[in-house]
């Protein structure tokens, strides 16, 4: 039975190094995979995966080390393998499927020529048998013009089409074993679908053994045999994939699966006639000469979350700029209350400004760094409250305490200071400071790990009942729709593609967009992308299904 | 292609552009001597009638525009005017000032000649040498060479160049007098030796350019190595050798070119007072003598050749830059 | 003949790499390190060693030899010793300020090399001598003494004098005194006018970063016109146009002298301010403060500039240097400070021709070494705490 195990690791500790001193990063995992098995490595940001993915290949980055264990790919000792000895199974019988295809594939160099390396490299074959093999490859994984795309260089291949060359260039020496370092996460999910089918294809011809590394626990839930959880270095737990599903054993592991289950009561409609808190009209904008937004129109009320969800360059942020005032729009117009809004926030009156605020997606620029939060909080309470000295810190005191983050630890602190959920957290705190009654969240949560992102979307819903607020929602995160919405808007290239209650969006028969865009949505069913390919028909997915829209 | 050839084309225009516009600055500022040239070139005690000969003769009585463009219209045929010094002496000895008078031209080009063989003498020391200084400590980084060689080339940006030069002198000429200290060049000289008196000034722009140019060569060969990419060669199993030549080259192109081009316009400015210090026949001493002595055409026309090389190579750079490419040379 | 020596050397050295990298494998049992080493970094040490040895050898050679081998060596001898003097300095700097101090500069100081700990020491020793150059000086600067051409040194058998232990000059003007003086006029005359470019293009730059639109265009315009000539060429020829305005009132052209360097390096300083303003104009607080409604003085002093002072200070740093550097040149030139005021360039250049004597009488030749060394040395220091402070900040970010 052990002969069977292709890659072992047995209590493997490796440091990273920050500021002269050596920090551990993974302590002690054991990890264990048998030929032609796919496991799969979940955890949020800072878990190791990555680090413990590439210890696998027998590789450390810069500034990081192996201090102890032993990795053991077919007998071979990679800890104390020479750099030579490694290079013979690197890309040979170990490759390596990184993040960001763009990235990684050498802008100067066309694809087939950096795909024909390594089998030319390691005598497995020669340029051209190479090369003809790569067409077939990416015949395989169903990549446009196979016979063409080979000849073109990086930055002519779109990024999901990338991602796919990138896993043939993997295959070209029909490897033991593939590392995918989560080649899925800067795609959009209508692309995801078609890349998370191809390589799960490839990988079951060619009975290779892969770890496949992410975040999204959906997405492993497709493609793994068995599943192992990672927090912070330590292993959690371990178990076949549809055991893992239905019977997670640890309270961490519950709690990532629970976040799935938040959804929020759904609200009665709107009343008919009722003055609608925000509403955009017939808006068209855009940059220079390129137009982004044509003739949208929406409504938002009191009380209740409009979620603005599409894909990205699909002019949801834009129509964000055009009601805060900061992208005048080349025509239509934004009411508040039923009466008009400048364009220009330039021109709006200082009460006008502070009935809309925002929160932004990336905490780490959305708060100026060299400020302490009490000031971050303050200014906007001073600002237009007028409140000062002693009341003005008990203001930003209650607003403190409406975030859950306690004022005597975090008054006096720097952003930097605070975890990515913290400094959310004072994101929305500086928001309800101005009191306003309408709020834009811009992808607040999706820069964030699932549970510290379930909490910052609990928070938002409280305070809306307790408040009374308007938010309109912008996210390309159906999950999160899900959770918190009470009306969708679809946007497609500028355009508002269907709009309604969320119990309607996600309930037949859609506009062919919103359907697509639905059913890319990974479910946590390890059948889903079976059931899914079976109902679309394996030919047409994603870009196919898109233009076939259309 | 086509986008290739509009936005080097683009660049060339506004290069030229530039060189129009700081033309016209260095003519301003010309102007804005107190008085007007012909006082300046008799003197305090001229008589009224001399000063107006001199004006007419140097079309002083125009206004300013028209001069400009006469300037001009001259600098593009290689008319540089005249230099004060000589008419100045030739209004003492009573001669006509047009007449019998080495223009500025004829005192600039052989000149011109000199300082461009010793900026090529430099050149070719220096950027063999500070490439592979600086791929080797990029490679080695972190390194005790590469902590020994960042100290050097710190302490060698810092010192002023008369300092480097002294030094110099000090040890190649005076303490070993393997080479003269100071470069009497002249025409018809063999080549050798005129290599040998060049070398010590070379030497010390050397040391200066090395410094810069491989502090810039190592960050951005660091920068390169640092790219996805190149972790991805690694991971494919090719040896050290290879992801240099075959990955890290290819891209490193761009900023090599442009780390060299931007060290050569360095150059210019050093050479001012390296020239100086060795008393070396080139255009930088000249620029230096004419400017004690305020011989106004010569200091123009120094200034403008000096203007148009720098902004030539800044030029060059930008344009090497934008051929290696890869995403401009192979459009979607 | 020469190169044959060459090639026999560099043949051993790479010998002897290749034993070095041998020997350690044989002792520490196949290593890593040792195993996976390329020839080429066995050939380094092997280089290095032979480079020590050799520095090492002529020191003390330096030290014992007659005068006639020693002489050549004593500039050499000078430099190491220097050196570890410089290190010891700036090692004791470094560890006095790891135990006294603010609980924040100890921990400052521990991460500090002794590079950056000898660049902040020497800094401070230049601004105490600059302020207290009055004081300090056993003469004054223009002062005109009987004894010219006193060896430096003090020793009375080799032409020295107990009273002008640093010499004096041709025309008899104590050295030491004119170094002393010369700390406090150019180390002066840059950092005024480093503050005035500072001010100048820094304002300017965040205006334009800020405002964007026609102003940005405008002056982006304006200064990349007066970037294309080189600025030691620009000001050259400001100078020579000054010289004409101040005619036979030298102080003016000093005046004048500051101004033109100001403004020329301030379109550095516009360059850089601006585009680290823009880096944080198009930050999301930027944003939210605009939304609030702030005005622009608020914009430029609370939110921009708290978050520049980082690459600010840095900029000034080398600024600084380059300034200093200018003015040293121009002087040295004969351009740049005028006399009677005492200033390195012009003391350099007036005792250039000592450096001829270096092989008999290496004390004489090394006054023009003093001044152009006090500059050097400035700037060094200048720019090893610079480059500290951007390794830094680029640590951090990472």
């Amino acid at each position: 039975m052990s002969d069977d195990l292709l890659l072992k690791i047995r209590d493997l500790h490796i440091e990273g190094r920050s500021d002269e001193t050596w920090t551990p990063i993974i302590n002690g995992v054991d990890l264990s995979l048998k030929r032609g098995e796919v496991l799969g490595l979940i955890g949020e940001s800072g878990a190791g995966k990555s680090t413990l993915g590439l210890a696998a290949m027998g590789y450390t980055r810069d500034g990081v080390r192996i201090s102890g264990g032993t990795v053991e790919f077919d007998g071979i000792d990679l800890v104390h393998a020479s750099a030579g000895e490694k290079r013979e199974l690197l890309g040979k019988r170990i490759a390596y499927v990184a993040q960001s295809a763009a990235a990684s594939f050498n802008p100067a160099h066309r694809l087939i020529d950096q795909h024909a390396e390594g089998p030319v490299t390691h005598g497995v074959q020669n340029r051209s048998d190479s090369a003809e093999d790569g067409v077939e490859l990416y015949r395989r994984l169903r990549l446009p013009n196979p016979e063409e795309i080979g000849f073109r260089y990086p930055h002519q291949v779109s990024g999901g089409q990338l991602q796919r060359a990138m896993t043939a260039m993997a295959m070209s020496c029909r490897p033991d074993l593939i590392i995918f370092d989560e080649p899925t996460t800067a795609l959009d999910v209508t692309t995801q679908i078609e890349v998370l089918a191809a390589i799960r294809d490839i990988v079951e011809q060619f009975d290779t053994a892969a770890i496949y590394i992410t975040h999204d626990l959906a997405v492993v839930a497709q493609m793994a045999d068995r599943i192992k959880v990672l927090l912070r270095g330590d292993e959690v737990e371990t178990a076949d994939t549809r055991v893992m599903l239905d019977t997670p054993q640890e309270d961490y592991t519950k709690s990532l699966w629970a976040v799935r289950a938040f959804q929020r009561p759904t609200k009665p409609a709107v009343l008919t006639g009722a003055v609608p808190l925000v509403s955009v009209r017939d808006v068209t904008a855009g940059y220079g000469k390129t137009t982004v937004l044509r003739d949208v129109s929406f409504d938002m009320h009191d009380g209740r979350t409009v979620a603005v969800v599409g894909e990205s360059g699909s002019g949801k942020s834009t129509a964000a700029r055009c009601i805060t005032g900061l992208l005048p729009p080349r025509s239509g117009e934004v009411l508040f209350r039923g009466e008009p809004l400048p364009a220009d926030y330039r021109k709006r009156s200082r009460d006008q400004l502070r009935q809309i605020q925002m929160i932004y997606q990336m905490a780490d620029t959305a708060l100026n760094p060299r400020k302490k939060i009490g000031e971050i909080i303050g200014r906007p309470v001073q600002f237009y409250t007028g409140l000062t000295g002693r009341a003005r810190r008990k203001r930003v005191e209650e607003l403190m305490e409406q975030i859950e983050l306690p004022a005597a630890t975090f008054h006096d602190r720097l952003p930097s200071e605070l975890s990515g959920g913290q400094k959310q957290r004072i994101g929305i705190a500086r928001a309800l400071a101005a009191e306003p009654s309408f709020i834009i969240c811009d992808e607040v949560t999706s820069a964030l790990d699932q549970l510290v992102a379930e909490g910052i979307l609990k928070l938002l819903a409280e305070l809306q009942d307790r408040l009374g607020l308007g938010y309109m929602f912008i996210t390309h995160d159906l999950a999160t729709v899900r959770a918190i919405a009470d009306e969708v808007v679809v946007m497609k290239e500028g355009r508002v593609v269907e709009q309604g209650p969320k119990a309607e969006m996600f309930r037949p028969p859609h506009h062919p967009y919103t359907d697509l865009l639905l059913s890319s949505v990974p479910e946590m069913d390890p059948d889903w992308l079976d059931d899914l390919l079976e109902e679309r028909g394996r030919a047409n997915i994603g870009d196919a299904a898109i233009e076939n829209m259309d | 292609m086509n986008s290739v050839v509009t936005i080097i084309a683009q660049r060339l225009a506004l290069g030229l552009l530039t060189l129009l516009i700081v033309s016209i600055v260095i003519f301003a500022a010309v102007n804005m001597l107190p008085g007007d040239f012909a006082e300046l070139i008799l003197g305090q005690g001229a008589t009224p009638e001399a000063v107006t000969a001199i004006r007419s003769d140097l079309g002083l009585d125009q206004p300013p525009v028209a001069r400009y463009f006469t300037w001009l219209g001259g600098v593009m045929q290689g008319d540089l005017g005249n230099s004060f010094a000589q008419a100045n002496f030739a209004n003492f000895a009573g001669a006509d000032v047009n007449s019998g008078l080495t223009s500025v031209a004829d005192q600039i080009r052989p000149r011109f000649a000199n300082t461009m063989f010793l900026a090529l003498v430099t050149a070719a020391i220096a950027v063999p040498l500070s490439l592979t200084l600086g791929v080797l400590a990029a490679l080695f980084r972190n390194s005790l060479f590469d902590r020994i060689a960042n100290v050097g080339t710190l302490t060698s940006i810092s010192s002023p160049e008369f300092f480097l030069a002294y030094v110099l002198i000090l040890f190649l000429a005076v303490l070993n007098p393997w080479l003269p200290s100071l470069s009497n060049i002249y025409d018809g000289m063999g080549f050798g030796e005129r290599l040998q008196r060049t070398l010590l000034p070379a030497l010390t722009l050397t040391l200066v350019v090395t410094a810069h140019m491989m502090r810039m060569t190592r960050a951005a060969i660091i920068n390169l190595l640092a790219s996805p990419y190149i972790e991805m060669a690694r991971l494919k199993g090719l040896s050290p050798m290879r992801v240099i030549l075959r990955h890290a080259l290819p891209n490193a192109l761009a900023p090599i070119i442009n780390v060299v081009a931007l060290n050569l316009a360095y150059l210019i400015t050093g050479v001012v007072v390296v020239e100086v210090v060795f008393v070396y026949p080139g255009i930088g001493q000249l620029f230096v003598d004419s400017v004690k002595i305020r011989d106004i055409p010569v200091v123009q026309a120094c200034c403008l050749i000096f203007a148009a090389a720098y902004i030539l190579l800044n030029l060059t750079a930008d344009i090497l830059s934008i051929l290696s490419n890869p995403r401009l040379r192979h459009p979607k | 003949m020469m190169l044959a020596y060459i090639f026999a050397a560099l043949l051993a050295l790479l010998a002897l790499g290749w034993a070095f990298r041998a020997a350690g494998r044989a002792v520490t049992g196949g290593a890593p390190y040792f195993r996976d080493m390329p020839l080429s970094i066995g050939f380094g040490y092997a280089l290095g060693a032979a480079l020590l040895l050799w520095v090492g050898y002529a020191y003390v050679l330096a030290r014992t030899a007659p005068p006639e081998v020693a002489n050549k060596l004593f500039f050499l001898r000078v430099a190491v010793e220097g050196l570890v003097l410089f290190s010891v300095a700036g090692w004791l700097f470094r560890l006095a300020g790891r135990h006294i101090g603010t609980a924040a500069s100890r921990k400052l100081f521990r991460a500090m090399p002794v590079t950056a700990a000898f660049g902040i020491l020497t800094i401070l020793v230049y601004a105490f001598v600059a302020i207290f150059a009055g004081w300090l000086a056993p003469f004054g600067q223009a002062e005109i003494l009987p004894q010219a051409n006193v060896i430096p040194g003090g020793n009375p058998a080799l032409g020295g004098d107990p009273a002008f232990p640093l010499g004096t000059d041709q025309i008899g003007r104590d050295i030491l005194s004119r170094l002393i003086y010369g700390a406090q006029n150019t180390v002066g005359i840059a950092f005024i006018t480093t503050c005035i470019a500072f001010l100048l293009g820094g304002s300017l730059g965040f205006l334009a970063a800020v405002l964007g639109g026609w102003l940005d265009q405008l002056l982006s315009r304006m200064v990349d016109v007066l970037m294309a000539i080189p600025s030691l060429i620009f000001a050259l020829l400001l100078m020579t146009i000054a010289s004409a305005w101040a005619g036979s009132e030298r102080w003016l052209l000093t005046v004048y002298m500051i101004l033109i360097i100001a403004v020329i390096d301030s379109t550095r300083v516009y360059r850089l301010a601006r585009a680290v303003g823009q880096n944080i104009v198009v930050m999301d607080y930027i944003e939210a403060a605009k939304l609030r409604g702030e005005r622009l003085p608020y914009l430029i002093f609370r939110e921009i500039l708290p978050n520049a002072t980082a690459p600010l200070l840095a900029e000034f740093g080398l600024r600084f240097c380059f300034v200093f550097l200018t003015i040293a040149a121009l002087s040295f030139l004969g351009v740049g400070i005028q006399p009677p005021l005492a200033d390195w360039g012009t003391m350099v250049r007036d005792l250039a021709a000592f450096i001829n004597y270096a092989a008999f009488a290496p004390l004489a030749a090394s006054t023009p070494l003093l001044a152009a060394g006090a500059i050097a040395l400035l700037t060094v220091a200048v720019n090893f705490v610079v480059d500290w402070m951007l390794y830094a900040s680029s640590g951090l970010k990472e």
